[in-house]
């Protein structure tokens, strides 16, 4: 056994409110949070995420595949259109799949560089992002935006607030729209609203995510990440020493302290820290890195961009606050030492599993067949005997079209000597429906013991030219009454 | 409601989700009173396994407005919804007045379908393949259950496809079956015919009449005491529409095919019944069920003639 190693508790001052006696309310009032705006390489970075996903969001149901809406989700028709697929609700196992890769996507981007979701791509923090640039251009800044809170009320205020929500309600409505979008065609929805003719449930869910969108990036902000996220709870859980981190040098920054630009730190005893705050100032989460790693840091390098400018300035080196890891810090490793300590075995298994499940998925929906075939045998009969003493049994199949054309349908059944098959030689289903249609297989008397025996279907589907576009198995039984 | 056996249990639940809702507000209460202590590096000073410490993480007070919200919604809910044992609740809401409402709307927004195709005789109606899906429905939801999703029935259970009718194949024939439903009421003839060779004799002539593989000499001796058969299935063995008599001649064996089963049907004689229908099916739907039942049997002939 390894000696047990015991992690510090970063000394932070107490709850404010506590008593002489250090007793604290179990509730906190919730402060504020005014952040500053930051620029630098990280927040760049957040900005081309930022843009990303939200080209993605807003244009995607604007896009047109042939007839229809390239990306829709028919809830009501089942049938999930994606590009040129269509899926059916059978299909849901490219949904486990999709989230089988979320997740290994997940765990790997936090094994190598922390929190990178929840400080870059999180629509948390996307749209907390977009509300706050917004907030900034009619209530300026963070030292702005205090006042203007503190002010008395005036015309001016009621002016700013009022522009500030009305620009936030818009884009929460927009969001909201485009949301519902995904789920019915966009184009009508669009029309229906103008016109006022869209369903009571549609009108639901638009004002429905555009209130989540407006309370959660207008009010809510890092408190859903701090009591409410999951993921951030268990996202520590694929930290290790390793971890990219966004780390204060301590060794280097303290003891901290204000200084003259001219004065020597080394002189007055000084790190390189020159408490300017501004890291806790530019904070989403409003906590101050420099006490060490906690749980409400979502890594989003705010901080580490304000102090680097903050270095630039008063003429130290770079990287005071930045992006590193533990064991990194402790031992001091070099970039390259950090960087070669990525190809350890927890995030290679991460990106073999993430690799493996993605291929399969494309390979799977490459190679799959454009129709679906479920058997289910009657009902009410289990057997019968027909004219000529013949062992019928009966057979519900539905045939499923996800192809974008009308398909033909060839049916054979195997499995026992002598099988007949009593259907249409050939079913038409048009383009992404299904039907259901009824079988007979009849067997002669005496030709298989009484019991139940395996049998197969064979369907094979034709387009409207009878090229053949693929065959499917399924299997089932035959019934032969005692 | 009578949901319960006696007053004690409205009174137990109702009193129940009283007190919850009360000690919820009570915890509530106490919580926003209560403190905790905390050592001065923001920890409570807890420590367990020598150095796991717990930090000072207080939830932010906002969250008690909605553990309140939760409670508000409770007991309007309980008002306005049933939940306090017996009590109904203002709106006197219930799944099944739900239920009722749901399907007197879909039946209101279905009326005008239903009227044009009221008008419609089965010929008609036959040709409509929107009348035909709604006929195909109604038959699965209602009647595939014994006479099989493709209606050819099985054992007992008569096969709907054919042009073999024990009460006649009319249109209104039908409706009639589906509205009353059928009683087939066949007594045990064993001793009206004579000893259990002469039934086995009989069973051989019933065979004979449909052309079956019979023992001739067997079928020439029960011809004699078919008589007591004649009387409902007729004389030459085509049976009776008016009593459901069926007719033995067609080769068609509802109840089992072969001598051992025309015995003990002689012997044992046979009830078959179809439960009445008229509940549940409104004189809209019942018409187009009925025309899609008499268009099973026309399927051939229609699609010959197209």
């Amino acid at each position: 056994m390894s000696e047990r190693k015991v992690v510090p508790i970063q000394p932070v001052p107490a709850t404010p409110g506590a008593d002489e006696d250090g007793l604290v309310s179990l509730y906190v009032a919730h402060q504020k949070i005014y952040p500053r705006s930051v620029q630098g390489l990280f927040a760049r970075w957040r900005w081309v995420t930022v843009w990303l996903t939200q080209l993605v969001f807003y244009g995607l149901p604007w896009l047109d595949w042939g007839q229809r809406q390239a990306v829709l989700f028919d809830l009501e028709a089942r049938r999930f259109y994606i590009f040129g697929l269509v899926l059916y609700p059978q299909d849901f196992i490219y949904l486990t799949a999709l989230l089988v890769i979320s997740a290994f996507s997940l765990f790997l981007f936090t094994a190598v560089a922390g929190r990178l979701w929840c400080g870059y791509a999180c629509p948390q923090t996307v749209y907390s992002e977009i509300f706050m640039w917004i907030e900034r251009r009619i209530e300026g800044d963070r030292s702005a935006r205090m006042r203007l809170d503190a002010a008395d009320f005036s015309g001016g205020k009621l002016g700013k607030k009022t522009a500030k929500h009305a620009a936030w309600l818009l884009l929460s409505l927009w969001t909201g729209f485009t949301f519902v979008g995904y789920f019915a065609p966009i184009r009508e929805l669009g029309f229906d609203l103008v016109a006022g003719q869209v369903s009571a449930w549609g009108l639901f869910w638009i004002l429905f995510y555009s209130f989540a969108t407006y309370g959660n990036a207008g009010f809510m902000r890092e408190q859903v990440c701090k009591y409410m996220c999951p993921y951030a709870r268990f996202q520590s859980a694929m930290f290790d020493k390793d971890t990219l981190i966004v780390t204060y040098d301590t060794e280097r920054g303290e003891p901290r302290g204000a200084r003259s630009k001219k004065a020597d730190p080394t002189a007055l005893g000084l790190g390189a820290c020159v408490d300017c705050t501004l890291c806790v100032q530019v904070c989403p989460t409003g906590i101050d890195i420099r006490n060490g790693l906690q749980y409400e840091c979502i890594g989003c390098g705010a901080c580490a961009d304000v102090c680097d400018t903050v270095m630039d300035k008063v003429g130290y080196p770079r990287g005071l606050v930045k992006y590193s890891t533990q064991n990194a810090m402790a031992q001091g490793w070099t970039r390259d030492q950090v960087w070669r300590r990525v190809l350890r075995p927890r995030v290679l298994l991460y990106t073999g599993i993430l690799f493996a499940v993605t291929v399969a998925l494309f390979t799977h929906l490459a190679l799959r067949d454009p129709f679906k075939v479920d058997v289910e045998r009657d009902r009410a009969a289990l057997s019968r005997i027909v004219a000529g003493g013949k062992i019928e049994n009966v057979y519900r199949l539905q045939l499923m079209n996800a192809a974008e054309q009308p398909l033909h349908f060839e049916l054979r059944a195997e499995g026992l000597p002598g099988l007949l098959l009593d259907a249409e030689s050939r079913v038409r289903v048009a383009a992404t429906e299904s039907q259901w249609i009824s079988v007979r297989l009849q067997l002669p008397y005496d030709a298989a013991p009484a019991g139940s025996h395996p049998i197969s279907f064979s369907i094979r589907a034709l387009d409207e030219a009878g090229a053949s576009v693929g065959e499917i198995r399924e299997k089932s039984v035959f019934l032969v009454p005692r | 409601m009578s949901d319960f056996v006696s007053e004690f249990w409205h009174l137990y639940v109702a009193g129940l989700s009283i007190v919850s809702i009360i000690a919820c507000l009570l915890l509530l209460w106490f919580s926003g009173k209560a403190k905790a202590m905390t050592a001065n590096d923001n920890t409570t000073g807890h420590v367990w396994d020598g150095d796991l410490r717990e930090m000072n993480n207080p939830l932010p007070r906002w969250w008690v407005g909605l553990f309140i919200i939760t409670v508000v919604f409770s007991l309007v809910y309980l008002a306005f919804y049933p939940g306090l044992g017996n009590f109904a609740g203002k709106f006197g809401w219930s799944s099944q007045g739900q239920y009722e409402a749901e399907v007197a709307k879909a039946n209101e927004q279905v009326a005008p379908l239903y009227a044009k195709f009221s008008g419609m005789p089965p010929e008609q109606l036959h040709q409509d393949p929107q009348a035909m899906a709604i006929g195909n429905r109604l038959f699965m939801n209602n009647c595939a259950q014994c006479h099989g999703s493709d209606a050819r029935g099985s054992k007992s259970f008569p096969n709907l496809a054919d042009a073999d009718w024990l009460y006649g194949g009319e249109i209104d024939k039908i409706k009639e079956s589906i509205v009353n439903g059928r009683a087939g009421n066949m007594p045990p003839m064993a001793a009206a015919v004579g000893t259990p060779d002469d039934v086995r004799n009989v069973a051989h002539y019933v065979l004979s009449l449909s052309g079956s593989p019979h023992d001739s000499l067997r079928a020439s001796l029960g011809k004699s005491k078919f008589g007591a058969c004649a009387a409902c299935h007729g004389n030459d063995g085509k049976g009776n529409i008016l009593m459901g008599a069926p007719n033995l001649t067609d080769d068609i064996w509802l109840h089992g095919w072969g001598e051992n089963a025309i015995v003990e049907i002689i012997n044992k004689g046979k009830v078959n019944q179809m439960p009445a229908q008229a509940s549940k099916l409104t004189e809209g739907q019942i018409h187009v069920l009925a025309s899609y039942v008499w268009g099973l049997s026309k399927a051939k002939t229609v699609a010959a003639a197209q």
